[in-house]
């Protein structure tokens, strides 16, 4: 393919830029242009099927519905899950917001699960408070989302481009000022001037090789190879969290939910081999997952989720519901298998790692308005720290960075673009293609993550994490020598690199925090007990601008807004017992 | 220069026979960009083993064309 030169490029302007069209990126256009921006959304797949919920989600995870739940409850739930570290202000957000988002979306045509009474049906999964809510037509949520992007009082501010992949944020004097990408089917050269940018590409989810060996049979969409991530590193934003892996017990080898979100409420849950229950609750945790962990790894495993002990009508419901919505292909692989709930469990394991925040807590670092320490840049979604967000949490903290950035783009200055950044960019995107016949991309990602199985994968110790980051170092080498032949391969290529930049994150900060914490997600073995006294902290990475290599900051957890029963917080520091500078929804006034 | 191929087993197939010519509804929709015409025939094929088992491709094809089966090293 002909590479063009640096100065031969489209040249796109406009007010706000989002990154990703997925759950995040889709709202944060849409409040964005309702608050008077002109919005480009940058989007690499397409945004009617992109992101996390490509396919559709079968419900949500965290609603906190007035009559139902408090938002005290939920941000305490969330508080004790994650073991104390979190910003409650953070998580206010979405416990406090995400009633009107629900309401929001019914408005827009999202259907949600209700009882005879015309009350939503929450359940309980979680530890104490119910937040489930079905979602029985799950499957048109990014059909209503796309829609709604191009009615006609929208669609004037709002432009999609597919197939459009950036790969770095543009700053001058440390502020987002643009980005620079390009076409992945015509390999035409981008860059874009945005008085704000939202990055909402979702998780680092291609980061451990799946134990089938399939590049692409992971548990995250693997578009979501971590593209936001390694763009916050290098444009010098904070990363925290990043040693809190994401780890999902899922049904073996199709590697998709199990799920007990969805069957538990029908009265379906996880066995042992033996047909014993050995969780006391289904609620992901890192807590959880090393319960699943051991027991995989006793003579008392495999783990199956059980349904066999259920009416054949309930079955059906269930089916219904996993065989269409999430993941529709779930019903054949059971049947390529034989297999069938009604009289056999299905065989459980534990997926490969990855970093996700809308299940764990690992993620870019964001304030409670989603501001990133870098002015003018933003982060929304799967990839910004808000813990266990979710798909809630994603349309909450989209619709506050479309909000935040319309206002800042407005009286953004709009710099000359740095053409050193353009240029080093360009070196990134079209290298490959200079050298055609090094070595393919699946053959160098293969390679990588297995390392990052070998090496990251928990039980992490400190002389397996230093071998992980040799090996990462390593392959900075062999992805300078890789080689593409079509802008589809340059795409993919890209992605190799935002995955060594997110494995060698996850290798650097899980050395960084000597003690084990959060169950499984960063279970340290050779530290086995958890140091509260010196790491009762997040722990931040960022781009060191002088050496530019990764340097680490402590950083302490805030003060809570919301009391936690039960859980005492080792550094003593007192509540700020009302929440202070949050603007409370209308619904919980 | 010469090179060596290796055949791979590809999840998502199309029906030559129902597939529209001209219609690029799968192409567009597939998040991973995994589908694409052969000039040839004028109808789609999978020119990239990549895929995530979604199924947008077959959800949204008007003449039931497409079949996504699971990847074979999962299935």
């Amino acid at each position: 393919m002909q590479i063009p030169e640096v100065s031969e490029r489209r040249r796109i302007e406009c007010d706000v830029l989002v990154v990703g069209g997925g759950t995040a990126g889709t709202m944060a256009a849409l409040t964005a242009a309702s608050n008077g921006a002109s919005v480009l959304i940058m989007e690499k797949a397409h945004v009617r099927h992109s992101g996390a919920l490509a396919m559709g989600m079968d419900g949500v995870n965290n609603a906190v519905v007035p009559g139902k739940a408090t938002p005290e409850d939920y941000v305490a739930d969330i508080t004790v899950a994650n073991d104390g570290i979190v910003n409650q202000r953070t998580i206010y957000q979405t416990a406090t917001r995400g009633f009107e988002m629900v309401q929001r979306l019914e408005s827009y045509g999202v259907k949600f699960e209700k009882d005879e009474h015309d009350e939503y049906a929450v359940r309980k999964v979680h530890r104490s408070g119910s937040y489930v809510l079905p979602m029985p037509e799950g499957k048109e949520v990014k059909k209503v989302l796309y829609r709604e992007l191009r009615s006609r009082n929208v669609r004037s501010n709002v432009t999609m481009t597919n197939r459009l992949m950036p790969v770095r944020v543009l700053t001058v004097d440390g502020r987002a000022v643009g980005a620079v990408g390009f076409d992945t089917r015509t390999g035409e050269f981008v860059t874009v001037s945005a008085g704000a940018v939202i990055l909402a590409a979702g998780a680092a989810g291609r980061l451990g090789l799946p134990a089938s060996g399939y590049l692409y049979g992971t548990y995250e969409n693997p578009t979501n190879a971590g593209d936001g991530y390694a763009m916050a590193y290098h444009a010098g934003a904070e990363l925290s969290g990043i040693e809190c892996f994401q780890i999902n017990p899922l049904i073996k080898d199709y590697n998709g939910p199990a799920c007990a979100y969805v069957a538990n409420p029908f009265g379906g849950y996880t066995v042992n081999g033996e047909g014993n229950r050995f969780v006391d609750c289904d609620y992901w945790s890192g807590q959880m997952m090393a319960e699943v962990k051991r027991e995989l790894e006793s003579s008392r495993g495999p783990i199956y989720l059980k349904l066999s002990h259920l009416p054949d009508a309930t079955i059906s419901e269930i089916e219904g519901i996993l065989h269409t919505t999430e993941r529709p292909t779930r019903g054949t692989f059971h049947e390529g298998r034989g297999t069938n709930y009604r009289d056999r469990d299905i065989e459980m394991h534990i997926s490969e790692i990855g970093l996700c925040s809308g299940h764990s807590a690992s993620g870019v670092w964001v304030d409670e308005h989603a501001r990133t320490t870098v002015p003018g840049l933003y982060a929304a979604g799967d990839m910004a720290l808000v813990p266990h967000n979710y798909m809630i949490g994603a349309f909450v903290y989209g619709d506050i960075a479309g909000e935040d950035a319309a206002i800042f783009a407005k009286s953004a200055s709009r710099p000359e673009l740095p053409e050193d950044q353009i240029e080093a960019a360009h070196d990134l995107i079209y290298r490959p293609a200079a050298n055609p016949d090094g070595p393919p991309q699946p053959q160098v990602e293969y390679k990588l993550r297995r390392f990052v199985n070998d090496y990251l994968q928990p039980p992490k110790t400190e002389r397996y994490l230093s071998l992980g980051v040799e090996a990462f170092e390593r392959m900075r080498t062999d992805i300078a020598q890789m080689g593409a032949r079509t802008p589809h391969e340059l795409m993919r290529c890209a992605e190799v690199s935002f995955i060594r930049d997110c494995a060698e994150m996850a290798a650097r900060s899980s050395l960084e925090r000597t003690e084990s914490r959060w169950g499984l997600y960063h279970a340290r073995d050779d530290i086995p007990a958890q140091d509260d006294a010196s790491w009762f902290c997040h722990l931040n990475l960022s781009k060191d601008a002088g050496s530019g290599g990764m340097k680490f900051a402590r950083r302490p957890v805030a003060p809570y807004i919301v009391p936690v029963p039960g859980f005492e917080r080792p550094d003593g520091v007192p509540d700020e017992l009302a929440p202070q500078g949050v603007e409370l929804a209308e619904a919980w006034r | 220069m010469a090179q060596a191929t290796s055949r791979s087993d590809v999840p998502v197939v199309i029906d030559e026979v129902k597939c529209i010519d001209g219609c690029t509804l799968c192409v567009d929709m597939c998040p991973l960009d995994s589908l694409a015409i052969n000039p040839d025939s004028g109808k789609a094929y999978m020119h990239v083993d990549e895929c995530w088992y979604c199924g947008p491709c077959a959800a949204r094809c008007p003449v039931d064309a497409v079949t996504v089966n699971i990847p074979y090293l999962l299935r």
